[in-house]
């Protein structure tokens, strides 16, 4: 009866005004708790989760979930056709993911010029002190910044992060492309000032705009890491 | 179908670019529809002659290796409907796609254009044997200059082995009164030399560099020499016979302009 009563903990369903929470118990071993959830799932009281379509959030806990595990936990949810899941939370990672992490919030600074026919690719955000001439390509997964004249192709957010930015002393790209979204220049240049300036993607307008780099706190405050 | 012509050379700096985008534009003035490909991989000019560099996305080496479909690839120039551009990738060397892969790309861009016109990147090497791999006809480009005639007369022997067509010439570039002079090569020597059949003369012409630099070719001018020479060349390549300014006529015709302009 005791192994019956502590089977039930290992699982619980929580409902919220956003969909099912699925708390999973980080102790006990990953075929335990698929049992459970299946019984839970497939028993008499679980007959409530029919109905419309219900999204799952899944929190593991301290338990790492391999793409093998996710796989089977999806099996079990489709027991019930209306729930779907959403995510896995859990709150630890493995050390390569968190390498990644810390790749792709890094700045890294070159200082050269960047020439027709270079490309120069890094995971992070780009400072770059120099020009990027006609011709040339920098490519980062997070920010660029260029300390210099861009006059080549700039390629942020190049994972698919389209809150990424693209910040020129000197903006005059033959194109921008900011994760999928791709702009060329206009085939000739207005003689303006040389007022620095960034290039984003207008939310509203789904496409890639430029304005001048005091705005950015505006446009984009999540730049700021001085809280 | 259409006819793939490639546009050689082998030195360096003589006009094939200048020529290709020139020819290519006249051939699309006269309302054919023409693709010039540009094979020039790693060194690639042809788009800022044209002024279309900011437009590429996708270049040969991605239609070769499948990354992209041709049609994306293609470029349509931004002064006719019936001109396009398939650009060479500028990131690669010559050796990054092999001349079956240029030879089926062309096969294809021939279905649907009149003219396919292909620039080759100086040098005998793999790039040469890249732009001339789907070519039926070739056109050689020299210089009125012993190391030009030099180089272009390897590549007619070069050419000779390939399956093209007899190679046609254009000399680009000379400057009348050195020729007249005996200062530099003439037409007549040139031609003898190199016995192919002379395609038209091209004389040294500032406005082509001032074009070039503005991003449109100059055949766009309608009466600057250079201008006309090239159109005379498309229409040749045409059918048309426009007869080719002799050396006789040649002088004549020049000796007007410079009367016209107190030169003489």
């Amino acid at each position: 009866m005791a192994m019956v009563q502590k089977l039930q903990h290992n699982v619980t369903i929580k409902g919220t005004k956003d969909g099912l929470i699925l708390l999973l118990d980080d102790k006990c071993s990953f075929e335990q708790l698929i049992e459970e959830l299946y019984d839970k799932l497939t028993a008499d009281s679980g007959q409530m989760l029919n109905g419309p379509v219900i999204s799952v959030k899944v929190k593991a806990g301290n338990r790492y979930v391999t793409a093998e595990q996710e796989e089977k936990l999806r099996e079990v949810l489709k027991e019930k056709e209306n729930l779907i899941l959403e995510k896995i939370e859990s709150d630890v990672i493995t050390k390569t993911e968190a390498e990644e992490l810390r790749k792709d919030a890094q700045v890294i600074t070159v200082s050269k010029i960047v020439r027709s026919g270079q490309v120069l690719e890094i995971q992070g955000d780009l400072l770059l002190i120099g020009d990027v001439n006609p011709g040339g390509t920098v490519m980062a997964t997070g920010n660029i910044y260029i300390l210099g004249a861009l006059k080549g192709i700039a390629h942020c957010g190049s994972k698919g992060n389209e809150e990424a930015i693209i910040a020129a002393s000197v903006m005059k790209p033959s194109q921008l492309r900011i994760a999928h979204h791709i702009n060329r220049s206009p085939d000739t240049y207005p003689d303006l000032g040389n007022e620095m300036e960034f290039a984003y993607i207008s939310k509203e307008e789904q496409q890639i705009r430029i304005d001048r780099i005091s705005a950015v706190h505006r446009l984009r405050p999540m730049l700021n890491s001085l809280v | 179908m259409g006819e793939a012509i490639v546009i050689t050379s082998g030195k360096g700096g003589v006009g094939k670019t200048t020529t290709s985008a020139n020819l290519g534009t006249a051939l699309a003035l006269s309302g054919k529809k023409v693709v010039l490909v540009d094979t020039d991989i790693g060194l690639r000019n042809l788009d800022v002659l044209m002024g279309l560099e900011n437009r590429i996305i996708y270049d040969l080496v991605d239609v070769a290796e499948e990354r992209c479909k041709l049609n994306q690839a293609l470029i349509k120039d931004k002064r006719f409907e019936c001109l396009y551009l398939l650009p060479a990738a500028q990131t690669k060397d010559k050796s990054s796609i092999q001349p079956e892969q240029v030879k089926k790309i062309v096969q294809e861009l021939k279905q649907d254009y009149d003219y396919v016109i292909i620039d080759c990147p100086a040098g005998i090497e793999q790039g040469f044997k890249n732009a001339v791999a789907g070519a039926d006809k070739s056109i050689v480009v020299t210089n009125p200059e012993i190391s030009s005639v030099r180089d272009a007369d390897r590549i007619i022997g070069l050419l000779e082995q390939e399956e093209v067509e007899a190679p046609k010439l254009i000399v680009n570039r000379l400057r009348n009164h050195l020729a007249k002079s005996g200062d530099m090569l003439d037409v007549d020597e040139i031609v003898s030399v190199l016995s192919i059949e002379l395609l038209g003369v091209v004389i040294d012409d500032e406005n082509v560099i001032k074009a070039a630099n503005k991003g449109e070719p100059v055949v766009m001018q309608p009466d600057s020499k250079a201008s006309i020479a090239y159109r005379n060349i498309a229409r040749r390549i045409l059918g048309e016979s426009v007869p080719l300014l002799s050396l006789e006529e040649e002088k004549g015709f020049f000796g007007k302009i410079k009367t016209l302009l107190g030169m003489k």
